[in-house]
């Protein structure tokens, strides 16, 4: 007997994974044909908000591939929308007059964005926010044009706001409620939002009601029913969807607000099945996937013959994917005099969080600013758990700071406990499919249980299961990541292979190492440079077109192409003589910024390329390398030559560690500070190395960083003398040179390999001296690059000349 | 029409050379292959910036600010990233290279 023919009308998240449940279930029973209007294969509708904020593209967000459909030999006809079903004759018809014969369909349309039916509501420059041409729409948009204003206040509206903020946009939100999402938070969190997206640069207009669109062929502005007017050039509405009822409605299927459906998917007409946003099941037309891959799940069952539960509705939880902004609503918002709820607002750390508990259940969430408890709420929520045995403080596990408990910790999760909520996925699934289908990678996981598929939002939650899981095994697996692209080698690996073979160049190590791109990329070449640097201490030739453009050029480019001119000034100290040269340098170069830095010395901003070497010579001083991965600056305080309180000469021993250190290749840069009492006005706390004197000595701290993730620095040792201090910060810097990876800096990397690790190689006074010996030969090979580009009149052509080209008419 | 630009002996291998003609900058590249290829001193990032001194590899330039993957050949910005250079066709005899415009 022949398959069935089951045809499928949309082609979006909802339709498309309740495809993927019937081929699991039954892969041979039906010859599948998809209709969809948009012209691509199933996307993740979910992650156009983060297209939008440019952190995706769209090929990243494409779920099935064209092969996928091939694949499972599904017809597909995509940028062709049925226009009519003949629920007599079986036969849907397509506006291209293609006319296809069904046994079974479902209905999966989706829904479109509810455009508001003001005049003006038709110009160019007026769009939804549903699909990808619509975030096309926006993107080209921003290209040419500045002010945006979105309609809308809720979820999408401030997705798209965000989206726009990042695109370069001046965002007006306009919003008809008082309050933000004013269906998931309640007053107190909506204002907290509120103060959190205008630090983020967006603006709000509330409680206004748009009248008019303004402009002639394109929007120029909005006026609102008081009469005031905006100017704006983009107008993104996000007041709320409207289900896709049209095609079922005019071929007589009982439509409500949506194609009105039973607990088995089952529209009015026979074998016609309607699921996703465009189903309205017991008076509830759902917006979020969770819901409607339920829904997807009952529906195959029925069409395969499998044996499956009613759905029965389900109780929707939500969080905003918007950076810097952690929420989350499930339930009610508000309380009234039959409820009891547990609220704890701590202005001070920004967390709200309230619990509406009615009958002894939990009925309501509402969390802001720290979100650790939502899936365990969440789940004594679906549960309808009874709660009148438990203190607050169990309820409320990660107490009133963000500290506490981690909820998150996956040990303690029970197996039924979900981890994954738009595609319900437990602790259990995944610890079991990772157990027996060997995965090791969240991607994996992915791909087994849908997990982590959608909004994303659970994948380092999937990720600490896998190390729970795996143990050793997934440190193995991590660990071996490649260097880049261009290899499956990891770092260790590639140094290995470069000690052994004798490697001595890095068009070598590619041919050797079969380099899958012949002369590697902007991330291969400069690490390959650096660890053949290490490797062989003075003998290697140093490849200058592998670096980067700042330690190519010995300058550091500006966004318009430009160059800052950064000088040496040894532990910050410098003469008057020295601030006159630079002062008649900046005037005669006409140099637009002339600024102290952030690491004590004087910067020239804005100078153009081919001044550089002129200049350079006119000041006469070494290049500060505020552009290297290697020492950058040696911060002091006053010291003990001046100070009331200072124990030491710190700024003898900064000058002393900057002359010593300065032009060493470094796995990322180096910065050292040197203070002369523990008040540490010099700030060594935070730097790659930090000095403190004490009385009748030195402390020697280690992996600070004031940079990104700010991380205070770890005592190393307290000595006695400036000479070991030398000597033992010239230990850990060799032995950081030879065993980081290439852009680590000193603080990620004993995160890594552990203070105690590093210590206990630096106790081995032989090991010392063996990598104070190996630096100090390295030491030798570098020559002041200013200098050298001065006297080389071919770096000169090379690097630092623009030539003019004569017209000639 | 077709322009003298430089002698082929002064184009160091894989580092752009800058040529300021007719206001406008064009850089020059000379792969290892011994080709040349010119493109516009500017990147098709949205903030801009100079091309010039990128790294190259192979056919491709990686731009210096915004680390965007270019192919020489054709301008094109690699996925993930999208954009286009402006690139000028270049005749070459043995020592001159002519731009043809
Ligand atoms: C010039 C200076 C700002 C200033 O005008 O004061 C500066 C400028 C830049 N910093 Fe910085 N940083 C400057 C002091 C600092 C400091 C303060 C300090 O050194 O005491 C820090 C925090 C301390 C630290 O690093 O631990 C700092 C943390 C960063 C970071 C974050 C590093 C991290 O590990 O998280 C970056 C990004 C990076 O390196 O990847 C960065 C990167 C940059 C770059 C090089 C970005 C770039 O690649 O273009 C900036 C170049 C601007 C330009 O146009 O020349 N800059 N930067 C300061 C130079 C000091 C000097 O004289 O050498
Ligand atoms: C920007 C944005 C962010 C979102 N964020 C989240 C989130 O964080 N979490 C969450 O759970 N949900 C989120 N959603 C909602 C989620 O994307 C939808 O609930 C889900 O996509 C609905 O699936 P569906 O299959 O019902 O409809 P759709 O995915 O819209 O698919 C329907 C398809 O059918 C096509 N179609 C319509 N009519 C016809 C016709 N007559 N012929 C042929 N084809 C037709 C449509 O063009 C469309 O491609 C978000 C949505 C948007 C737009
Ligand atoms: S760190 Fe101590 S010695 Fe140095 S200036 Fe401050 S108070 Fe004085
Ligand atoms: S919670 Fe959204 S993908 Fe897992």
């Amino acid at each position: 007997m022949g398959k069935k023919k089951l045809v499928m009308i949309g082609n979006g998240m909802a339709g498309v994974r309740t495809i993927e449940e019937i081929i699991k279930l039954a892969p041979e029973a039906f010859d599948i044909t998809i209709f969809g209007l948009e012209p691509h294969p199933n996307y993740n509708r979910i992650k156009l908000s983060t297209v939008l904020q440019g952190d995706t593209t769209v090929e990243d967000i494409i779920m099935n591939s064209w092969e996928w459909y091939q694949e499972n030999h599904i017809e597909l006809f995509t940028g062709e929308t049925i226009v009519k079903i003949d629920t007599d004759k079986k036969i849907v018809l397509s506006d291209k007059g293609r006319e296809v014969e069904y046994d079974e369909l479902i209905i999966a349309t989706g829904s479109s964005s509810f455009i508001l039916p003001v005049p003006g509501a038709d110009k160019q420059g007026v769009t939804g926010f549903r699909d990808i041409q619509d975030c096309e729409t926006m993107i080209n948009t921003s290209k040419q044009f500045k002010r945006a204003a979105v309609i809308g206040g809720g979820l999408l509206g401030l997705e798209a706001a965000r989206g726009l903020l990042n695109l370069g946009m001046e965002v007006e939100v306009i919003h008809l409620m008082p309050h933000l999402m004013e269906r998931q938070l309640d007053p107190t969190s909506s204002k907290m939002l509120k103060d959190e997206l205008e630090k983020q640069g967006m603006n709000f207009i509330m409680e206004k009601q748009t009248a008019e669109i303004l402009g002639e062929e394109r929007v120029t502005g909005l006026r609102f029913t008081d009469g005031s007017e905006i100017a704006v050039d983009l107008v993104v509405m996000a007041v709320g969807i409207k289900p896709n009822v049209d095609i079922a409605k005019d071929s007589g299927i009982y439509v409500n607000r949506g194609i009105v459906v039973d607990d088995f998917m089952h529209t009015s007409a026979t074998n016609v099945y309607a699921v996703g946003e465009c189903a309205e099941h017991r008076e509830m037309v759902y917006g979020l996937v969770a819901p409607l891959y339920e829904q997807g799940k009952v529906l195959a069952s029925i069409l395969c013959g499998a044996e499956t539960k009613p759905y029965e509705g389900s109780i929707v939880g939500t969080g905003l994917k918007v950076s810097g902004v952690d929420l989350f609503s499930a339930g009610e918002i508000e309380d009234d005099e039959n409820t009891k709820s547990i609220k704890v607002h701590n202005e001070f750390d920004g967390v709200y969080k309230k619990i509406i508990i009615r009958d002894n259940r939990v009925s309501g969430i509402v969390l802001y600013g720290d979100t650790k408890d939502s899936s365990r709420l969440f789940k004594m929520l679906i549960k309808k758990e009874d709660v009148s045995g438990m203190t607050s403080v169990s309820i409320l596990e990660s107490g009133c700071c963000g500290g506490g408990v981690d909820s998150n910790d996956v040990a303690a999760m029970a197996d039924d406990d979900i981890v994954c909520g738009c595609n319900g996925v437990t602790k259990g699934t995944i610890v079991e499919a990772i157990q027996s289908k060997e995965l090791t990678t969240v991607d994996e996981v992915g791909g087994c249980t849908n997990a982590g598929r959608s909004c994303g939002r659970c994948k380092s939650q999937i990720a600490d299961i896998l190390a729970y899981t795996l143990g050793d095994k997934f440190d193995v697996a991590a660990e071996k990541t490649a260097l880049c692209g261009c290899t499956t080698l990891s770092r260790d690996e590639v140094v290995a292979e470069m000690k052994e073979k004798g490697l001595t160049s890095i068009r070598e190590v590619m041919n050797v190492l079969e380099w899958k791109q012949e002369e590697g990329c902007s991330k291969c070449r400069p690490a390959l440079n650096y660890y053949l640097g290490m490797i062989l201490q003075d003998q290697y030739v140093d490849d200058r077109d592998s670096r980067l453009v700042n330690e190519k050029m010995h300058a550091n480019i500006q966004k318009d192409g430009t160059y800052s001119v950064i000088p040496r000034m040894y532990g910050g100290v410098t003469s008057a003589a020295d601030l006159k040269k630079i002062a008649e340098v900046a005037e005669k170069y006409n140099v637009p910024l002339v600024k102290l830095t952030g690491g004590q010395r004087i910067g020239l901003y804005g100078v153009k390329k081919e001044d550089l070497p002129v200049m350079w010579e006119e000041l006469g001083m070494p290049s500060g390398y505020a552009y290297g991965k290697t020492l950058r600056t040696v911060k002091t305080c006053v010291g003990a030559k001046f100070c009331r309180f200072g124990t030491q000469d710190s700024m003898g021993l900064g000058i002393e560690l900057e002359k010593k250190f300065e032009r060493l290749d470094t796995p990322h840069k180096v910065k050292v500070g040197v203070s002369a009492c523990p008040r540490n006005c010099a700030e060594a706390g935070i730097k790659d190395f930090g000095v403190v004197g004490i009385d009748g000595g030195w402390e020697v701290y280690v992996a600070g960083n004031g940079g990104t993730d700010l991380r205070a620095g770890d005592l190393l040792e307290t000595v006695k003398t400036k000479e070991e201090v030398i000597e033992l910060i010239g230990a850990f810097m060799q032995y950081y040179r030879e065993t980081a990876d290439y852009l680590e800096r000193t603080s990620k990397w004993v995160e890594r390999v552990g203070l105690d690790h590093v210590k206990e190689i630096l106790a081995n006074e032989n090991t010392r001296q063996a990598l104070n010996a190996r630096l100090d030969k390295t030491l030798l090979k570098y020559n002041e690059p200013w200098s050298e580009a001065i006297e080389n009149k071919e770096i000169q052509e090379k690097y630092y000349q623009k030539r003019e080209v004569p017209v000639l008419v | 029409m077709k322009m003298f630009i430089a002698d082929y002996q002064s184009l160091p291998e894989r580092t752009g050379q800058v040529f300021k003609m007719d206001g406008e900058e064009i850089v020059l590249f000379r792969l290892s292959s011994g080709e040349v290829r010119a493109i516009e001193n500017r990147s098709p990032h949205p903030k801009g910036g100079t091309l010039s001194e990128g790294l190259v590899s192979g056919e491709y330039l990686f731009c210096p600010v915004y680390d965007w993957k270019i192919s020489l050949q054709d301008g094109k910005v690699q996925a993930p990233d999208e954009g286009k250079v402006k690139i000028y066709q270049i005749e070459r005899d043995k020592d001159h290279v002519f731009i043809v415009k």
